[in-house]
């Protein structure tokens, strides 16, 4: 159920945009999602093709980037990137380490079509 | 009249209306000086018994509401908490799996904020989303318990995140589950520079005077 408030939230984020742009159709929607944000992509496309229906989003497409989990290490300032386990850092095993990229859940662009007066 | 394409450049963060909401959320509590806390947890870690110790525990130095998220109208867990008289709203979420902040607002509007100095939020049973959606709380707690094992925050680091205080609730049945703290705290502490962590059981009531504690100075410093 998560992922159709987060999901409404993108319909309403991206409609914003498309509004201001005087858009007819939106046929593209670029989002980022950090490792960290507890999104689920599959999750969310299942959503969108329900409620995207008779809008100007009907048919659009989802690109999502994901982007991984990076760290800095507090005690030897190494910076590495998690891959699904939590770890200490691999340099010098500390756990006292700084969350710097993962938490992101953005939309980033979106390709519209609309008419313009020649 | 010809059709054109293009790209429109955004970058937004998708959550802001709720991020708005729950700021106004914060606003509000902060002008009637109510501390609020977002309690989470899997279901059956113990959310509501700590909440009833910490009543128990609070409820003679200061003025406690309570407002209780459940996915279905099961009043289960706030005839639990009226039944020490203190004020209780029941929000059912119809099915979804977290409070948001309109959610809060609709139960704060049948709260009489005047007389409230704590109000904990008790968010649905579930670990995975409650995080995303902030609420208006002034601090966000996890309640583990030692069942369900030592190695949760290395497996699930995206849902440990975020944290003002860990609470490990269950202690008491450390003699009887390999369960090591120091690993557990190391992975919390990792995800979450500078949290609090408390080891209690709700069933003993051993560590809870040092939660109260907690929360009274935080009460205070509203």
């Amino acid at each position: 159920m998560h992922e159709l408030s987060v999901t409404e939230a993108l319909l309403n984020t991206a409609s914003d945009y498309a509004k201001r742009q005087n858009a007819n159709k939106v046929t593209v929607l670029n989002i980022i999602i950090g490792k960290l944000s507890g999104i689920i992509d599959d999750s969310v496309q299942f959503y969108w093709d329900i409620i995207a229906k008779e809008t100007i989003f009907e048919g659009s497409r989802l690109n999502f980037t994901i982007i991984p989990a990076k760290f800095e290490c507090q005690n030897c300032q190494h910076q590495f990137e998690m891959e699904d386990e939590l770890i200490p850092c691999p340099r010098c095993q500390s756990m006292d380490l700084l969350t710097i990229q993962g938490d992101e859940f953005l939309l980033e662009s979106i390709e519209i079509e609309k008419d313009i007066n020649e | 009249m010809n059709n054109s394409k293009q790209t429109v450049q955004i970058v937004q963060k998708i959550l802001t209306a709720n991020d708005d909401l729950a700021q106004q959320n914060q606003t509000l509590l902060d002008s009637k000086g109510i501390l609020a806390l977002n309690v989470m947890a899997s279901p059956g870690s113990g959310k509501t018994s700590l909440i009833i110790r910490t009543i128990e525990s609070l409820a003679d130095e200061i003025q406690i509401a309570v407002i209780e998220g459940d996915t279905a109208p099961v009043t289960i867990d706030s005839d639990k908490i009226s039944g020490l008289n203190i004020p209780v709203v029941q929000i059912n979420t119809g099915g979804d799996c977290h409070l948001d902040a309109n959610m809060v607002r609709l139960g704060m509007d049948s709260l009489e904020l005047t007389d409230i100095e704590l109000l904990i939020i008790e968010n649905v049973g579930n670990l995975v989303c409650p995080a995303s959606f902030r609420l208006g709380e002034h601090a966000n707690i996890v309640v583990a318990s030692i069942p369900e094992g030592d190695d949760k925050p290395y497996k699930y680091p995206n849902i440990y995140r975020g944290l003002d205080a860990m609470i490990l609730n269950k202690i008491d049945l450390l003699p009887y589950v390999d369960f090591n703290i120091q690993y557990f705290k190391a992975g919390i502490s990792a995800l979450n520079p500078g949290v609090e962590f408390f080891e209690l059981s709700c069933k003993t009531g051993e560590g809870i005077d040092r939660w109260s504690d907690w929360i009274l100075e935080k009460v205070k410093e509203k």
